[in-house]
């Protein structure tokens, strides 16, 4: 059976790693330390570690202060508080002067489960990547995400990197090799692209395999960095494939989707589906009941490939 | 320095900031004018900071938390050479390093970018915290406008401040009664300030923010105060110097006619 794992215990286990061997980085929390995994550096860098209490927008602007004093901030909460509640200062004080600011968002998407629609950030990606300088990350599994914290602690500037709260396979190996911007063609294939992003990676191998097992053969993209978005491995896949689905935990509108959306159309159109939360908000359930209800499965990759397919 | 002394760059700065905005036709005399003594004594008596050294990692810092008063800032720094004066006529200009709001990735010696209100305090108990996680003994200080403690993040920053026992952190409350829509008391009344900021576990000093001895003697007392962050209340004047602008709520936004700057020269005697 897969290994299971939570990227936001990935993100305490790098960050614990980082309190070694960085000793300018910091890390603040908005008093959700045992939640978003902080607590782990707070445990062996107590002294590194800051909890500005429930208050995401100082949480924002203190980190920013840090980094200006040469300090690599790494600031937590939930992805629906640090995107949304300190959004603008997000966008004035942190990215207008492109401070060095890393917010690390956990419990993103419709898999925060149970906490329901309050708590299910959806527009996360699509806030982030509309603000100039930020670069926007959405790992797809421990690995990767613990590859790509350690790697922005080396990047200089804004970066938002979103992290899910649910347990997820492992798909990536221990040398996996993570590079911000870069998209991975995790199949090949020629009939249709799988573009997914974060835990629907996962589900578009799935998927992939199912296809394939019906006679098409699908190559599959992994964008773990929306922004800035590979241009280059996406017009290829439409040059070569014609034919696209995204998948991605987030709305429809303004995430990956809508990025695949704006390079394809620009550079080589050909027939796009879109797998995502369908501009509406989310509710309590289970992780793995909400992703069947809100047609996040890879049941509905296949379906989206074999219509794109037909037309 | 002397206070003679102050009190003539003073003249000079106020002259700038109505010759800028003059020039921009657009910007913010009122809370500029009223903060002129505050950032003088500041720049010219208090902080160790200097324009041939401006990145020292031991500097004091100033953060303009009401960022709409950048004119007033501006010329201070020109005043202290972190760039030429001649460019002060650029502001708000096309191309220009003095954008409305202060740019730290354009102009020499701004030290965050501000503008959107109630964000420098957050900042600035971000640089005083680094300071004292290394040991620093630099003192980080923030210049907040009253009506700008309406907004719900200069008390977050508040609790955190003072909960981490910030002493190296001033904060100058720019006290002049006024914003944009009318008298904060009309607005939504920020008052009783002192017993707030007090209430919050800040060291309240209360002053004339005029007066050079009264600002000299708070930040005098400031450096006695240990284990907890100080507020300077200031009271002061809107439009503070130019006759028609004063306590007058209309030129918190508002340039000067060709006229109406004239008489501002006139009545401020500052010579360039």
């Amino acid at each position: 059976m897969t290994e299971k794992k939570a990227t936001r215990e990935a993100y305490g286990e790098a960050l614990k790693e980082l309190a070694v061997i960085n000793k300018d980085v910091v890390v603040l929390d908005a008093d959700l330390s045992k939640s978003t995994k902080t607590a782990e550096f707070k445990s062996v860098c107590p002294e590194r570690f800051i909890n500005v209490g429930i208050a995401e927008q100082n949480l924002i602007g203190v980190a920013a202060g840090l980094s200006l004093t040469g300090k690599i901030p790494f600031a937590s909460s939930f992805a629906m508080f640090a995107s949304g509640r300190a959004f603008e200062i997000i966008r004035n004080t942190v990215a207008y002067p492109k401070l060095n600011v890393k917010i690390a968002a956990t419990h993103a998407g419709l898999t925060v489960g149970e906490d329901g629609a309050s708590h299910q950030a959806l527009e996360d990606i699509s806030l982030m990547r509309s603000i100039p300088n930020m670069v926007v990350i959405n790992p797809a599994d421990a690995v990767e995400a613990k590859k790509a914290i350690l790697k922005i602690a080396e990047y200089n500037g804004p970066v938002y990197i979103r992290l899910g709260r649910a347990k997820v396979p492992v798909i990536y190996d221990e040398d996996y090799n993570f590079e911000i911007g870069k998209g991975v063609e995790l199949c090949g294939g020629n009939d249709a692209s799988i573009i997914a992003t974060g835990i629907m990676v996962e589900k578009a191998l799935k998927a992939r395999d199912m296809l394939e097992s019906q006679g098409i053969k699908a190559r599959v993209i992994n964008i773990h960095t929306i922004k800035p978005i590979d241009e280059e491995i996406i017009i290829k896949a439409a040059k070569e494939t014609k034919a696209i689905v995204t998948a991605e935990e987030h709305n429809i509108i303004g995430g990956l989707g809508s990025a695949v959306a704006e390079v394809i159309s620009e550079n080589c159109p050909v027939p796009l589906k879109r797998i995502g939360v369908k501009d509406t908000f989310g509710e309590s359930g289970k992780p793995d009941e909400l992703l069947i209800k809100y047609n996040l499965t890879e049941n509905d990759i296949i379906n989206a490939v074999k219509a794109i397919k037909l037309k | 320095m002397q206070k003679q002394k102050m009190a003539s760059i003073a003249r000079k700065i106020r002259h700038n900031i109505v010759e800028m905005i003059y020039e921009a036709q657009s910007g913010h005399p009122g809370g500029s004018l009223s903060a002129v003594e505050i950032l003088t004594y500041l720049y010219f008596s208090e902080m160790n900071i200097a324009s041939n050294d401006a990145k020292n990692e031991d500097r004091d810092r100033f953060i303009l938390s009401k960022g709409h008063a950048a004119p007033v800032l501006y010329s201070v720094l020109a005043e202290k050479d972190f760039f030429s004066k001649n460019e002060l006529k650029t502001l708000r200009k096309i191309n220009s390093k003095l954008q409305g709001h202060p740019d730290m990735k354009k102009v020499p010696g701004i030290e965050a970018s501000t503008g959107s209100l109630g964000q420098g305090l957050s900042i600035s108990s971000g640089i005083a915290l680094a300071g004292k996680l290394d040991n620093k003994n630099y003192n980080v200080y923030v210049l907040l406008g009253d009506g700008e403690t309406q907004e719900g993040m200069v008390w977050e920053a508040a609790m955190f401040a003072s909960h981490n026992k910030l002493d190296n952190l001033t904060a100058i409350l720019d006290h002049n009664g006024l914003q944009i829509d009318g008298k904060n008391e009309e607005v939504v009344n920020i008052e009783p300030i002192d017993k707030k900021w007090e209430a919050f576990g800040w060291h309240v000093i209360k002053i004339n923010g005029h007066d050079y001895d009264e600002i000299e003697k708070a930040f005098n007392e400031r450096k006695l105060v240990k284990n907890k962050p100080v507020i300077i209340i200031a009271d002061t004047i809107k439009g503070k110097g130019v006759s028609y602008m004063e306590n007058q709520a209309g030129w918190h936004g508002k340039a000067p006619s060709d006229e109406e700057k004239n008489i501002a020269i006139k009545e401020i005697g500052g010579e360039l």
